[in-house]
């Protein structure tokens, strides 16, 4: 489970996936690990303007990671040259993906290689706890919950 | 109205689905690599960075096509995709789906919404994946976006077919549409082997787990070992003798062979049902069509509107 997913998750009860309160969900006795992937700076720069950076924010701190920055971080920070205008573009991508960031290879890090491998998801607005094993977080509901 | 459903519902699928799934996971892996050709064209037809959900990703085969985008897969088996950069994989039921409402750039649901037994649970799934999708005025995104007109998510659903004249599997235009179709697996160490070279070039970091659990397997398009025709209607099952339809134990040992048979449920849509389904789930089609067996339609939720509330049964006969 990659905390760049839990941006896109919330509680499975019909009740709750309409409010505020279950999302994000809260990881707890959650067990991290790290699953080295490949640096990929386009991604990472696509996705960034998706993330819903206080959800973000607050998962981190919950999970005992490094505390982020208040806002989200700039496109212009991402890369270590500007992006030259869209008729060479092919070439800005080419030299953008020579020249990723510390910042950009830390969001990596953080959205797409450290993962929970066990632990709970918890809906902040009914108790619900939902867990993880092996990575895998299970959303499958006891019928009386549906 | 769900009665003359004969009993169908969660539970059956859980029985004529869900089990079966797990048991035969492997071979699913082993031998439906491919993509389906609409379905790779809709997914490299996102732009980068697009967010999306594969509802019922099974083994993850989709997961591979675009590495550019990000996908949550769900499947409610318990063991679900293995690991496909970048994406990721949650068990979640396909009607109960644990994602923010209109907040979707995409989904797509391969071979999954067929399964449902009940022609209000077809609909309420088509529901549950229209209901993530960004909406076109701009879903949830707050007043400082800039005034250019966003358009709403959308959505590739895809189902079997009921015309198949050109299958061997007979069905076509009259036929009943639930339909039970066996699979027969059986122990049989070179198709095993096989299978494993296959899918060891095809998804080598997956093949050993995926396909540890179950030897050699094949689905049966002709008649069964088993049973002596290849489908049988849910509503003939109770009427027949052959062993593989035994409601105790869905799985049936052949007589003298390694084998056993598995009964898979299936609703097939006639055409224009999917696009049937769609509007009454509170989409608008955009697209849809026909490809080898199984139809076809991508899809947007209805601007400004929730789904309605309530839904017309959608009648089969
Ligand atoms: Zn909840």
């Amino acid at each position: 489970m990659k905390i760049l997913t839990l941006n896109f998750l919330t509680c499975a009860r019909k009740a709750c996936k309409a409010t505020n309160a279950a999302f994000p969900l809260h990881p707890r006795d959650a067990e991290l690990e790290i699953v080295e992937t490949d640096l990929n700076p386009l991604f990472i720069r696509n996705i960034l303007p998706r993330i819903e950076w206080d959800a973000l924010r607050e998962i981190c701190v919950e999970l005992g990671l490094p505390t982020l920055p208040d806002a989200a971080p700039e496109p212009a920070a991402l890369f270590a040259e500007p992006i030259v205008p869209a008729d060479t573009m092919q070439d800005a991508d080419e030299g953008a993906e020579k020249q990723p960031t510390q910042l950009l290879q830390d969001l990596h890090r953080l959205l797409l290689e450290t993962t929970i491998a066990t632990g709970k998801l918890v809906c902040g607005n009914c108790g619900h706890e939902y867990a993880v094993k092996e990575g895998i977080a299970n959303f499958l509901l006891p019928s009386h919950l549906v | 109205m769900a009665t003359d459903d004969d009993g169908r519902g969660e539970a059956y699928e859980t029985e004529y689905v869900h089990t079966v799934y797990e048991q035969i996971a492997s071979h699913f892996s082993s031998t439906r690599y491919k993509p389906w050709p609409i379905v790779e064209r809709f997914l490299k037809s996102l732009r980068d960075g697009s967010i999306g959900v594969d509802v019922g990703c099974g083994n993850g085969k989709y997961l591979s096509v675009n590495p550019n985008v990000f996908i949550i897969g769900s499947a409610n088996l318990a063991r679900i995709a293995a690991r496909h950069e970048p994406h990721s994989s949650v068990v979640a039921d396909n009607l109960s789906l644990p994602h923010p409402l209109a907040s979707f750039d995409f989904a797509i649901s391969i071979a999954v919404i067929h399964h449902l037994s009940t022609p209000l649970r077809r609909i309420q799934a088509v529901r549950a994946i229209l209901e993530l999708l960004k909406t076109a005025s701009g879903g949830t995104g707050s007043g400082s976006q800039p005034a250019e007109t966003e358009t709403g998510g959308r959505a590739l659903i895809y189902v079997w077919a009921l015309e198949q004249k050109d299958s061997r599997r007979g069905w076509d235009e009259g036929h009943e549409q639930d339909v039970m179709v066996p699979w027969v697996m059986k122990s049989n160490n070179k198709a095993n082997h096989k299978n494993r070279q296959k899918n060891k070039a095809e998804h080598r970091e997956h093949s050993d787990h995926l396909s540890a659990s179950v030897s050699g397997m094949h689905t049966q398009d002709g008649p069964s070992k088993a049973c002596s025709d290849s489908q049988h209607s849910v509503k003939e099952k109770q009427d027949t003798s052959c062993a593989a339809h035994d409601n105790d134990s869905q799985q049936a040992t052949s007589d003298s062979q390694e084998s056993k048979t598995f009964q898979r449920y299936y609703h097939l849509y006639r055409k224009g049902e999917l696009e049937h389904d769609i509007a009454e789930a509170g989409g608008i089609v955009l697209d849809s069509g026909y490809e080898k067996d199984n139809w076809w339609a991508v899809a947007t939720p209805v601007v400004g509107t929730s789904a309605p509330a309530s839904t017309n049964l959608y009648r089969t006969s």
